[in-house]
């Protein structure tokens, strides 16, 4: 077993991931502690979808491990990784565009409550009104009520993204993993979006928050980690982080390119 | 277990009447004959079970024909063997047909996509063409399997003397190859619509389209797809395995022929045709299909002729003659053309032409609804209008 500090929850330790000869992620090392948001930024290519990926299940890591409150996530299926408590948000909102919003926020809820697979093809949806409440009430949280029989296709992509956030909440996760949850949104929703992450940040849960806009960064983290080429160069709390002479190296650099 | 959302209810109570008054309504259309009836009833529970898999994951089984053909032999065997009540074959071609489903969609499903598709249709092709070779002991290879008067037949000759002619299967004295075979058919359609609706309506059902909209998502939900998708392709076997038992219950003849691989792409042809993800899509599709083999195909110049007497001699003689082409023999060639027009201008099957016409004649009268069923460009957006 890995070993942990007592508050820290998802620990990605000695992680490398190579393809080919590129090394996509090398020595990452990070402790996500209990209760936190945590961002992770750092130049385009540096790695940081590569290390959720890592830590989701899509992919297995060269060497390293990912340990969630002492258990091994490395070697694991997506699923079984949800199932433990790690939800994502990806960076393209992940949703079921055939279904009505209301189903999309069902199916999550489903999963939590039933596990990974249940025979229930005798079951009646109008039966399961608890999950239904549970399901609309996140929907009017989120502002998703007015269209809740609309397909999820139809939605905006400010919209699309607030309902995959719901989708991950609804299973209240130990973990919340967000792709750059604010990408080519205008700054009115980021405003929206952020104001939406703080109020989770009230609930206690563990976030880990992957993002370009520093805007986001400041308003929300509590600590901060730079990647760059596959790497940790800088850690820290967001203001000393800033002010690391490496960091402005690392983004002047890629500037220049 | 027994209830079910009232919209679910009067559909099924709809296709219920409609499916018993078959031998009523199709008359004037030529087919109100007891084979093609057992054949309407018979296609329609295979394309309601197809669309189980199809319709609702998304998966393109190229192979269903394979448990067709595997239910048929079981129902033969169960003839032979056992007896000629009809539900002891039944059940015995959803065992047989059961197990094959299982081990083939184990293996198919380890991929999906276009791969799924192949796999599936190499194993039904592999099934065709073992039964005309390896296992002709059980097939009886080219003769087809047949009821014969050495059969051992042991629970029905515990009760009666063995027959001077060919037994024919019935069920408790009633004969199953006249309209007592179709209502047979009929009931057992019904119980398969039935339950169909339940698996749609459940939230299996819903885990099922949650695959077919975005299987990355379900994983990453928290679900085991493979489970759900296997138990998916089982049910759909089963149905296809029903649907060659009752061709045997109906006609106690298996032949290899049922499993090749055009029978697998007609079943494909019933559900785009009718409505991929309805569910009586595929039943409109397969009755359509059927009619078309069977009485479309019987059509000849002659008929053409008092079709079009009412037109002068020889404007009707040109028109025989264009429209000869595509009757009789010609009957692929309407079929085709339908095909592609149904694909090209409803990709959603006869049943978005229904939705469309509906939808068309509701906004007729409430010219305000107009922009809840169309396009998704015209939602109507929150008050607070939050652009991208």
């Amino acid at each position: 077993m890995v070993e942990t500090s007592h508050n820290t929850v998802l620990h990605v330790a000695d992680v490398h991931k190579t393809f080919g000869g590129l090394h996509a992620l090398a020595d990452v090392d990070l402790a996500f502690e209990e209760g936190t948001t945590h961002a992770i930024i750092g130049p385009n290519g540096a790695g940081k979808s590569t290390l959720l990926n890592v830590i989701v299940g899509k992919l297995a890591p060269s060497r390293g491990t990912v340990v969630l409150d002492g258990e091994v996530l490395t070697g694991k299926a997506p699923h079984e990784i949800n199932q433990m408590g790690v939800a994502r948000v990806f960076q393209t909102p992940e949703i079921f565009p055939e279904l009505s919003i209301f189903d999309n926020v069902m199916a999550p809820a489903f999963a939590k409550r039933d596990g990974a697979f249940k025979m229930n093809m005798f079951m009646s949806m109008e039966n399961e009104k608890d999950i239904a409440r549970e399901a609309e009430e996140i929907i009017v949280d989120f502002g998703l009520d007015a269209m809740i029989h609309t397909h999820a296709g139809a939605l905006s992509r400010g919209h699309k993204r607030r309902l995959e956030l719901a989708m991950c909440l609804i299973q209240k996760p130990r973990i919340l993993l967000l792709d750059e949850p604010t990408a080519g949104m205008s700054r009115h929703d980021t405003n929206t979006t952020i104001e939406l992450l703080k109020k989770i940040k009230s609930t206690g849960m563990t976030k880990v928050i992957i993002e370009h806009d520093m805007h986001v960064v400041f308003s929300l983290a509590d600590k901060v980690s730079v990647l760059a080429q596959g790497r940790i160069i800088s850690e820290g709390a967001p203001d000393e982080v800033r002010a690391d002479p490496k960091v402005q190296v690392a983004y002047l650099g890629e500037a220049e390119e | 277990m027994f209830s079910m959302p009232k919209k679910d209810a009067i559909t099924f109570a709809l296709f219920a009447i409609v499916v018993l008054s078959m031998p009523i309504w199709l008359s004037p259309f030529g087919a109100s004959y007891p084979g093609l009836l057992q054949k309407f009833a018979i296609y329609a529970l295979l394309a309601v079970g197809y669309n189980i898999l199809f319709g609702l994951t998304g998966y393109l089984s190229f192979g269903h024909a394979a448990f067709l053909g595997v239910g048929s032999y079981a129902a033969v065997w169960s003839f032979k063997l056992l007896s000629m009540n009809p539900i002891l074959a039944i059940a015995f071609a959803m065992v047989f047909s059961g197990i094959f489903a299982l081990a083939i969609g184990y293996v198919s499903l380890r991929r999906s996509g276009i791969y799924f598709s192949i796999l599936t249709l190499a194993f039904a092709q592999m099934s065709y063409k073992l039964a005309y070779s390896v296992l002709s002991p059980i097939t009886h290879g080219e003769n087809g399997l047949q009821l014969t008067l050495q059969d051992p037949r042991v629970i029905d000759l515990m009760f009666m003397e063995r027959g001077v002619s060919l037994p024919t299967s019935s069920l408790f004295g009633i004969p199953m190859n006249g309209y007592e075979g179709f209502y047979f058919c009929a009931v057992i359609l019904l119980i398969g619509f039935f339950i169909a609706q339940k698996i749609t309506s459940s939230p299996f059902g819903m885990m099922l389209k949650g695959i077919k909209s975005n299987e990355d998502r379900m994983n990453y939900t928290g679900f085991n797809t493979k489970p759900y998708m296997l138990t998916a392709f089982v049910i759909s076997g089963i149905y296809a395995g029903i649907a060659g038992g009752l061709l045997s219950v109906t006609d106690p003849l298996a032949g290899a022929e049922r499993m090749q691989w055009t029978a697998s792409g007609e079943l494909v042809l019933m559900t785009i045709l009718g409505g991929v993800g309805t569910l009586i899509g595929p039943v409109i599709g397969a009755w359509i299909i059927k009619y078309f083999e069977n009485i479309f195909s019987a059509w000849n110049e002659s008929i053409l002729h008092n079709v079009f007497a009412f037109l002068p001699d020889n404007v009707e003689g040109i028109v025989v003659l264009i429209s000869s082409k595509f009757v009789g023999e010609g009957w692929h060639l309407t079929l085709g053309l339908m095909f592609v027009l149904v694909v090209v201008f409803l990709p959603g099957g006869i049943m978005e032409g229904v939705r469309r016409i509906a939808s068309w004649f509701s906004r007729r009268k409430d010219p305000t609804k107009d922009q809840e069923v169309t396009d998704p460009e015209n939602m109507p957006k929150p008050s607070s209008k939050k652009g991208e």
